[in-house]
Formats: C-alpha cells, structure tokens, sequence
C-alpha cells in the first residue's frame, strides 16, 4: 500500500508528518511512501533526503490519491474531496470539540484514524502525538519566556557583581508543564510550580522543580490521572495561590486545560501586581488562555510592561525534532496497524486503542468510542455473588477433605510397612535407624532457616561434610585383601578432596560476606 | 574402655558439631564460626577414625599409615588447590563436581563393604540401596557439573518414553535387589551399578540448564542419603547423622527452589520444563516498541535518582559483572545514591549464587536484599537496573495464566519509575517466554555485554562529574 505524506495547508504550520528517518521506518513496514514536494521544507529536511531514505518525491495530486495519508492537521475540505473512496486519513482531526468531523469524513467513504483521540492508556503512549506535542511546547514556552525575559535566568556572581536567578512559576504539571520544569531549571532558574493534583508533587520535584503545596486547593488523589473541575472552595484558595505565586515571578507559563478548556488561572488584577518586564506564556492559548489578558496567537505587552505570549504554534516553532517525533508516533500507530508488516493496513476494532481512535471506517460513522478504563483506575471486576463464594468454598473444604484423607491413609500404609520392615530386621539395624529418623529431623529443623545469601556455603560445607564417608573407607583400607584395600584407597582420596576443598572455599566465600561499615 | 569405645564417642562429640555447624551456616553472624566447627568435627572424626584403622589393620601397621597418610596428602593438595583457585562465578561447577566424588566414594565404599562382610539381608539391603543412590549422584553431578560449565549444552535432552524408561530401570533394579538378596554375588549388583549409572545421567541430562538450582540441591540431598546408606551398611552412626544432615538440608533447599519457581518437585526432576527449547510460547502477538537507552543518559539517570535497586541474574555472572557493578555501587553510594540489591531465589545456577558473587565483589550482604523483603519498596524506587536477569522479573508470571512461568512469584520491578534492562539482545529467556517488561513505557533496554555496558556508565559517571566539578 502506498503512504502519502502532504505539504501542511494551514498558514504557518511548518511541522510535516513524517521525517526521513521515519519513512524509512515506514518502508520496512512495506509500504511505498510519496511525500509531497516542499513538504518537510519549513522544517529542515529537503526532498532529496526523503528520497535518499526511500520515497518517491511526488505533486499534490498523488499524495493525497494515496491509500494511507498522514498529515498533522485536519486537511480542508478541497483535500478532503481527493481523497479516494476507501482510504484511510490519519490526522488531528479534533473529534471531541468538532464531531461533525466523523461524519463528513464518513461521507466521503474514507476510514478516519484521529491522532489526538488515542486512548490514554499505558500501551498507547508511543503513539500518543499529544504527549509528544505537549513535551515540545512546554520545552518551548521556557525558550519564548527566556528570549522576552530581560535577563539571565541563572544566577551569576561576577567581579561586576552579582545576578539573582529568575523565579520561574508553573501552574499545571501534566507532561507540558514538567518539560517547561525541566528546562526551566535547567537553565538555571529557580522553578516553582503548583498542580491541584497532590501526586504530581513527586514528579515536579523530580524534574527539579519545588512544588507549591497548599492542601486546601488540592484535590483528592485523582483516579483516571486527569485534574477534575474545582469546587468553588478550592478554586478560591487555588488563585490565592497564583495571587501570591505571580508577585514573586519573573516568569510564569501557564499549563492548565481541563478536558480541551482553559479555565482562567491568571486574573488581570495579578498581572498588575507583576514586576514590569515579567514575562507569562500562555500554553492554555489555543483553548481562548489562561490568563484573562492574552490574545490567543499574539504576544502583548501589558501597561505595566508585562509581556503575555499567547502563541498557539509553539510546536511549530521547533518544527525539525516536533516533526521527528511526530512521525516516530505515526510510525509506532502504522506498526500497530500492520502486525504482518508486509504494507498491508488492517483495522483491528477489537483493539481498545484502534477502535478509539477511528472516526469512521466502511460507511460507519465510529465515534464517539465506547469508554475505555483508563489504565490509572482499572474498572471494577464484578465480584462473585455470595452463592458462588459459598458454592466455591465448600467445594475447596471437601477437595481439602479428601485430600488430608488419602494423605492419612497413605502415612497409615507407610507406617505398616515400615513397622513390618523394621520388625523383621535385626535390633542393630533398628537402633541405627532411630539414629537416622532423628538425624533428619534435626536436620530439617536446623536447615529451615538458612538464610538465603548463605545457601551457597551451606552447600560447599554439607559437601564437606558428607565427605565423613571417607570414615568408611579408612576403616577398609588396612584390609589384607588388595582389591579391597586398593578401593578403599580410592574411595577415600576422592573423599578426602571434598573435605579440604569443601571446607576451604566455604570460609574462602564466607571471608567475602562483609556487613557496611 | 576400647579403642572402639573411645572412637564412637568422638563420633557423637563429631556428629553434634556438624549439627551446630549447619545451624551456625544458617546467620551471617554465625557463619564463620559453623564453618570452624564442621571443620573441627573433622579432625575430630578423622583423628579417631585413623587410630581406630591403625588398629584394626590386618597388615604392617606402617603400610596401613603411609597410605592413609597419602590419601590425606592427595586430598589436601588437589582440594586446597581447587578451593584456592576457583572463581566465585564457577562455584556451581564446583560444587557439582564435589557431589560425584561423594557418590563415586558411595558407590567403592558399598562393593567393598559387599566384599568385606558376612551376607546377612539387612546388610545386602543396604548395600543395594548405598550402591544404587551413589551411583545415580556420580553420574548426575558429572552431567550437572558438564553442563554447568557449558562442557555440554544445557538444553534438557528428551528422549522419547523418557518416563517409562526411568520407571524401567527403578523396577528392574528391585527385581535385581531380589536375585542379589537370593545370594548371586557380584553379578545383579555390577548390573545395577550400570543401570543406577545410567538413570543418572539420564535424569539430570533431561532436565534444562535453568533448573540447575533445583538440580543441584537435589544431588547435594542424594549425597547425604548416599553416605547415609552407607552408614547403615557400616553400622557408623556418625556416617548415619552426617548423612542424614546433609540428605535433609539438599531436600529442603530444593523444595525453597521449586517454590521459588511455584512448580513441583516431580515436574523438575523428571525434567521437560523449557522443553519447547527457547520457542515463544504465549504472547508472541504484537507487544509493542521497545525503547534503548545510551550509556551518558543512564549515567544522567543514575546520578539523579536517590533510590536505586539493582536486580541481578545469570546473565552478570556469565558477563563476570559483579566488580564493575560493585564499583557502580560504591560510586552512587558515595554520592548519596541509596542502592540495594533485589535477588529472586532461583537468580544464577545455583541457590544464593548471586550473594556470593557480590560478596566476592565486596558488596556489603546488608544492602543485598531478598525478594520478599524489596518487592514492596519498588514503587518509591527512581531507577531498577536489571541486570542479565529475564525470567524472574517477567510481569506475565502475575498477569498471564496462561504463561509457562504463571504463579512463579517475581520482582516486580516495572512498579518502579524507570526500568533498564541489560541484555544482550532481544532474545527470550531461558524459559523461552516473552518478557512484557521490556515493552512497558517505564522500561528501557541497554543492550550489550554486561561487564562492557557498566565499565561504560562509569565512564559516563566520571566524565560528568569532571565536567560539574
């Protein structure tokens, strides 16, 4: 089958949906890839890249007449209209704010795989092209605050004096805002951040940032992984904490989005209170901002000298590495899709993340998806009913019955035999079989508790140990009888190896054991 | 009070010290001093043993002397010579090798005793019994040995009506008990010599390489009983405890090895686990992408992390890992890393092979934890490093019924935040079971040769800290 890559149409997109790495990627998979001339221009990989790595450089018009096409963003409606009946568009397509979407692609008789519908569940996260843009746009937004902010964000001291480090505050650490963390911090600024999300604490702190804490803002720990609208009380104490947070700041990048909306985080009021030549980037930009002031896709300068960054194509501006990994997820999602690898496309709808993400497929329209149990909360499994319990046990006690039965009746018939045994045999033998059962006994008992580290000794040393045999061999080896006495000779230098070797490399290895000074 | 007398009561004083020493073996605290007092015992026994041969020799005292003297001489010098120079990682080949030489002794001291005593029944019984188990341990701990230092593959050998064959040989050597016992001499007891020898190496040689703890304890048990029969051939009730000690404590440890690996004892010991020979049994559908890791982001990694648990296997023995590992430990350690080591029962070829090795390494034995005791600790762990180790760490032993390895309790080491896996490829374990571990998104692969991979993140270790210095 043949995958098409086109030229992004929207104005300013420079990312592209594939790399040359990738299309080789897509190559081993079978596939015939045709990327569109100039695709990957904006983003640093000319055509004769792609084709070294494997595709055929190709116009409009054979792309988007491709069996497969990845593109990032949701194609128009001319686009669209190329598309041949039956082929599968894998894309953004933002289902959840625009569901209409499923049904004109139906329309068109197209399969529709929408990149940002993944379910957010463990196994799809190499194919989770919202991770990978929220990852860049995070690392970004440090980049865009660092080229506004007046200053240095590491603290120096010079013979000229000394700077501060900047105060770098991050409201929302979900996987954008750890990234605007880490690279915050590893610029040398001092990050703060806050989440409503108590256990995202740990993360932050790995990340080198401080969590804010401030436990009448928090929720409960949440079950699906995803922040829940507030309460009116913790809403209230969380903007006191942005109150205070924003006074302090030099930097703030604002991460909150609940289920695709920006609720307001940053009021104008705090604005005011900022120190002029503050920089706040809005990542909540393309859901209308967090903070009340930013112009969505603009950057401002406030009265106060502010400046609000409302970029809405942050991943864009890094178009080289976010189209690299883009591509890898494209990839990782047509690696699932074609488990013979042989170029073959097939829809598995049984598979939670295939059936998730697909819109329409055959003259259905697909969405919305049936709930998935998001791996964070497992769903609960319906529990036995009471009968069953009853049932099941009381089949368990009479198994366990008949068992202990046979296993009397069974030591019952040991001991006869033994007892007919013993009772025939001579009082000698008797007497040293006593010696015998005690002896294993004692052993059991001795040996239950060994610790597990000193298994290796305890074995060289019952080696050593068992060498006692060449007690018996000794005792023959004065025979009068050659044969004899050259086998007892035998028997026991073999024997006696295992005593010196055993012993001398049981205190050789227990001399390693060493406790931490 | 006879010279005998006086040596039967050195033998009780030998036998209660044997006793302490294995219960001393069984705390690091104590280990030293159980060892002294075996040894001890020893002499104990062999110093009245050697007067009491003296005395009843039938020949020139002093020929009776100079051999024994060279016998001891032999001993001393291939033993101390063997315990000097093996290297902790052949441990296993060792101890194999040290269990045959119990059973062949088994095996001469049983003819000779045949030879030398009146034919009462009892005595052929036992005879019977001393031969036929020390022959079955010469051979399997020549297989174990052979296998165990790659002499011979370590796939089980599946002959076909393996079973039936073993039952064949147990019945007929009842049936030659029976003519023995009617009085025909060497000839029922020399042909159950070669069968015993046969059922040996024939057990051992069906049973595959990842077993060899079970394998090995259990010969270590069937040397016990061995020189155990041959005490009741002796009538030495100091060859009886000491075998008995030694019969009980190889029986146990195999039965803690099997329930390491929730399996029972029969299935291992009459082999065929693994017998699929490294086929994919379950799980082959898709499993996803795995990710690699390069040693200068691990080396980040690591100095980062404050908690790091290191989960080792055969694969760190076989590499010869341990010293680089150690001095990895003691780097992190030194910089305020905690490190602790997780070993699962059944890691290495033997039980408790890991902890030597990292005692060898000089890794302190109070931060080499057991199973039970660091499961629970690894989801506050930063980073688990596995190290050559697959089977014990696979999620499908919990999650998969249908799994070869399902119930087998294993560290549980993808509750951690990040997860290496030091392989040397993508190749399945010895069970031949697919490790969904490696595909978890928490789970990087560092592939290479372990010894090689860790010199190289110490490297990586040092480089950073001469650039943050």
């Amino acid at each position: 089958m043949r995958i098409g890559i086109p030229r992004e149409s929207r104005p300013g997109e420079r990312l592209v949906a594939a790399s040359p790495a990738t299309v080789a990627q897509l190559t081993k998979l079978g596939y015939d890839v045709v990327v569109e001339a100039g695709a990957g221009a904006q983003a640093s990989f000319p055509d004769d890249q792609y084709a070294q790595a494997g595709a055929t450089v190709g116009d409009a018009a054979a792309v988007w007449s491709s069996d497969v096409v990845t593109c990032v963003n949701t194609p128009p409606d001319d686009r669209v209209e190329q598309l041949r009946e039956g082929a599968v568009l894998v894309a953004m397509l933002g289902p959840q704010a625009n569901p209409q979407v499923a049904e004109k692609l139906n329309a068109r008789g197209v399969t529709a795989l929408a990149l940002d519908a993944v379910p957010r569940i463990s196994r799809a996260q190499a194919l989770d092209v919202l991770s990978t843009l929220s990852n860049v746009a995070g690392y970004r937004a440090v980049i865009e605050a660092a080229e506004e902010y007046g200053g240095m964000f590491t603290g120096q001291v010079t013979a000229a004096g000394k700077t501060a480090p900047a105060t770098v505050f991050v409201i929302g650490a979900g996987v954008g805002g750890l990234a605007a963390i880490g690279a915050a911090n590893s610029l040398g600024a001092q990050v703060r951040a806050f989440d409503v999300r108590p256990e995202v604490a740990e993360q932050i702190e790995s990340m080198g940032g401080t969590f804010v804490a401030a436990p009448e803002a928090q929720q409960e720990v949440s079950a699906d992984g995803y922040a829940k609208p507030l309460t009116p009380e913790q809403q209230a104490a969380a903007m006191e904490v942005y109150a205070a947070e924003a006074k302090r700041a030099d930097v703030i990048i604002t991460t909150a989005l609940v289920r695709g909306k920006a609720p307001t985080t940053i009021t104008a009021d705090m604005v005011a209170t900022m120190r002029p030549g503050s920089v706040i980037v809005d990542l909540g930009a393309p859901g209308g901002g967090n903070c009340e002031l930013t112009v969505p896709g603009k950057k401002i300068v406030t009265d106060n000298g502010v400046v609000i960054i409302g970029y809405t194509d942050l991943t864009s501006r890094m178009p080289r590495h976010t189209s690299q990994l883009f591509g890898t997820n494209i990839v990782h999602l047509m690696a699932l899709l074609t488990p013979e690898k042989n170029g073959e496309l097939t829809l598995d709808l049984d598979d939670q993340v295939q059936r998730g993400m697909t819109l329409s497929h055959q003259g259905e329209v697909l969405w919305p998806p049936p709930p998935v149990s998001v791996s964070a909360a497992p769903a609960a499994v319906a529990g036995p009913t009471e009968e069953e319990l009853a049932e099941k046990a009381r089949l368990a006690a009479a198994a366990a019955k008949r068992k202990a039965t046979r296993r009397n009746v069974l030591y019952g018939l040991g001991a006869i035999a033994s007892l007919v045994l013993l009772a025939a045999a001579d009082d000698a033998t008797v007497q040293h079989l006593t010696v015998f059962a005690l002896a294993v006994i004692v052993g059991f008992y001795v040996i239950s508790n060994v610790n597990h580290a000193l298994h290796t000794p305890l074995m060289s040393q019952t080696n050593a140990i068992s060498g006692i045999i060449l007690v018996g061999a000794l005792l023959q080896v004065g025979s009068s009888d050659a044969i004899v006495s050259t086998v007892a000779f035998l028997a026991a230098a073999i024997a006696s190896i295992n005593i010196f070797g055993g012993f001398l490399v049981t205190y050789r290895m227990l001399g390693m054991f060493r406790k931490d000074v | 009070m006879t010279l005998t007398s006086v040596a039967q009561a050195t033998y009780v004083i030998a036998a209660v010290l044997f006793v302490l020493s294995l219960a001393g073996l069984s705390k690091q605290e104590t280990a030293r001093r159980g060892n002294i007092l075996g040894m001890v015992g020893m002499v104990l026994a062999l110093v009245a043993t050697v007067i009491l041969a003296l005395d009843l020799s039938e020949r020139d005292v002093w020929v009776t002397a100079l051999l024994i003297a060279l016998i001891f001489a032999i001993g001393a010098t291939a033993g101390t010579w063997r315990a000097r120079t093996v290297e902790m990682t052949q441990m296993p080949e060792l101890i194999a090798i040290l269990h045959s030489f119990v059973g062949l002794a088994a095996v001469l001291v049983g003819y000779n005793s045949y030879m030398t005593e009146p034919a009462d029944a009892v005595h052929q019984v036992e005879v019977f019994l001393g031969v036929f188990i020390g022959a079955v341990t010469f051979t399997g701990s020549i297989v174990a040995y052979l296998k165990l230092s790659a002499k011979i593959g370590s796939a089980p050998l599946m002959l076909p009506g393996r079973h039936w064959m073993n039952l064949g040989i147990l019945v007929s050597s009842v049936g030659l008990m029976a003519w023995f016992i009617s009085g025909n001499g060497l000839v029922p007891l020399a042909v159950m010599t070669g069968l015993a020898l046969a059922l040996g190496w024939h057990l051992v040689a069906a049973i595959g390489g990842g077993d060899m703890p079970v394998v090995v304890s259990m010969l270590n048990s069937y040397s016990g009983w061995a020189a155990a029969a041959a005490g009741l051939m002796l009538s030495n009730n100091l060859l009886i405890v000491t075998g008995a000690l030694v019969g009980s404590s190889g029986a146990i440890l195999s039965y803690i090895m099997c329930k390491a690996m929730n399996r029972a004892f029969m299935s291992v010991i009459l082999g065929g686990f693994g017998s699929e020979g490294g086929k994919v049994v379950s799980g082959d559908a898709y499993q996803g992408e795995h990710r690699e890791i390069l040693a200068p982001e691990l080396a980040d990694l690591l100095a980062e992390a404050r908690s790091v648990v290191i989960v080792p296997g055969y694969g760190m023995a076989v590499a010869k890992a341990q010293y680089p590992v150690a001095d990895l430990v003691s780097k992190l350690r030194h910089n305020g890393v905690e490190v602790r080591f997780g070993v699962h029962p059944v890691a290495g070829r033997l039980p408790g092979h890991m902890n030597v090795l990292l005692a060898e390494a000089k890794v302190p034995y109070d931060i080499v934890l057991e199973m039970d005791e660091i499961n629970d600790d690894f989801p506050e762990t930063d980073v688990v490093l596995v190290i050559g180790a697959n089977d014990v760490v696979n999620p499908s032993a919990l999650d998969d019924p249908n799994s070869p390895i399902a119930g087998m309790p294993v560290l549980e080491v993808w509750k951690a935040h990040q997860c290496i896996v030091f392989k040397r490829s993508m190749a399945t374990g010895y069970a031949g079971v697919q490790n969904p571990l490696f595909f978890k998104p928490n789970t990087s692969m560092f592939f290479g040769d372990a010894k090689v991979q860790v010199e190289a993140i110490l490297a990586a270790l040092r480089a950073r800290e001469g650039v943050a210095v």
